[in-house]
């Protein structure tokens, strides 16, 4: 029940975050489904793990997805993964930071504004893996010396 | 080489469009001299940064520059120049025409109307409430409190163009709406209210491509962009700030 919700107001965010952005009509229902894949993988993670490797492999997740989504409809990968990565942003751990501060806890404003910190970094860890993973698949199969040697008897 | 001037247009107002876009440095570069290889001026340069190019047309030819002033989040003209770089480099279309289609996308407004961009940013501020978990009836505010902090973000920035001011006012606007609103009885818990309002001003965008432009060797733009990005999150945390501490 919890899991449908969070599909549900995932894929509406994220949809509705791609008109914010201005990306193109055709593509809101994409960045519907990049932001909810995303979040899901986040929340599913999120019961177990460390908030930072569950991070990453949301990030993960939605860079691969828009790269395949990019593919297909050969449009820049940023219009998916901006839409997909926006869930992920530390936003309520940056404004307990704040609200810390505020209140003179400094302590544990720098503990919350540290690991919103660390968050960022590992969204941008999981995009960056995303896109090495694409340029792997699109450069081995090329340089192998069994493809080329399979293509020969042609 | 000397009829040049019409390919070098194409170039800096392609580049010009991607960076007022909001597109990575390092795709803005990469379009530019994809372009002007198809277009045949070869061996050309581009440095950009975000507040300027830099466009080194060919070898002989000499360099240009553009000044950026605003820069605002709009996919839509990125993907569009997107497809003419393509259909240039497979010769679908002329020169010319590339050069028009470019001019009617830079002149071209928002992809959707302002009413519309509220309102999304309204429905994703509610549904953000209550991604944070916030309870089911939190959703109401969030979307009040979403829409208001957006349409004065929007409104302030076109009266006063100074964006740390627009974002740190509606930040404090969505700050007193969501106390009002608890207070009242309407909303229950302030903080997941206050979260998934100002996440429509969080910069997300920026952060992204500042780390992927550091990771791309732009060091000079990401590091540029993370400080747009530090000063806007400044901002809106500022604004919440300033409520708590007089009320």
């Amino acid at each position: 029940m919890v899991i449908t919700l969070h599909l549900i107001t995932s894929f509406i965010a994220s949809g509705a975050f791609g008109i914010i952005f201005n990306a193109p009509k055709r593509t809101l229902l994409h960045c519907g489904i990049v932001g909810m894949l995303g979040w899901i993988a986040y929340i599913v993670l999120d019961f177990r793990m460390e908030a930072i490797f569950s991070t990453v492999a949301a990030t993960f997740i939605v860079g691969v997805i828009s790269q395949l989504f990019a593919k297909l409809f050969k449009k820049p990968v940023i219009i998916f993964s901006v839409s997909g990565i926006i869930p992920l942003v530390p936003g309520g751990l940056a404004y307990d930071a704040m609200r810390n501060f505020v209140v003179n806890e400094y302590n544990v404003a720098i503990q919350l504004a540290a690991q919103a910190f660390l968050i960022s970094g590992s969204i941008a860890i999981g995009l960056v893996m995303s896109e090495v993973l694409n340029q792997l698949l699109h450069k081995i199969p090329l340089k192998m010396p069994i493809w080329k040697a399979k293509k020969l008897p042609k | 080489m000397k009829g040049a001037a019409l390919e070098v247009e194409i170039c800096l107002l392609a580049g010009k469009i991607m960076l007022q876009s909001g597109a990575e440095t390092y795709r803005v570069e990469d379009t530019m001299i994809r372009m002007s290889n198809s277009l045949g001026l070869n061996g050309s340069h581009s440095y950009v940064t975000p507040t300027g190019i830099v466009f080194q047309p060919g070898e002989a030819l000499p360099a240009k520059l553009i000044r950026i002033e605003e820069r605002t989040t709009n996919l839509h003209k990125v993907s569009a120049v997107n497809d003419i770089s393509r259909k240039l480099s497979s010769e679908t279309i002329s020169s010319e025409e590339a050069h028009q289609l470019l001019i009617q996308i830079d002149s071209s407004k928002n992809a959707y109307p302002l009413a519309l961009q509220v309102a999304a940013a309204a429905i994703a501020s509610g549904c953000f409430t209550i991604m944070f978990r916030g309870s089911l009836t939190d959703f109401i505010p969030g979307v009040l409190c979403g829409g208001l902090g957006f349409i004065s973000y929007i409104l302030l920035n076109q009266v006063f163009k100074i964006k740390f001011f627009a974002e740190f006012t509606a930040s404090f606007l969505i700050g007193i709406m969501a106390i009002l609103l608890v207070r009242v009885g309407v909303g229950v818990t302030m903080d997941k209210i206050i979260i998934g309002s100002v996440m429509p001003l969080v910069p997300g965008l920026l952060i992204t491509n500042a780390v992927r432009d550091l990771m791309a060797g732009h060091l000079v733009s990401g590091l540029s962009r993370g400080a747009e990005a530090f000063l806007t999150a400044f901002a809106i945390g500022a604004g919440i700030a300033v409520v708590f501490s007089i009320l």
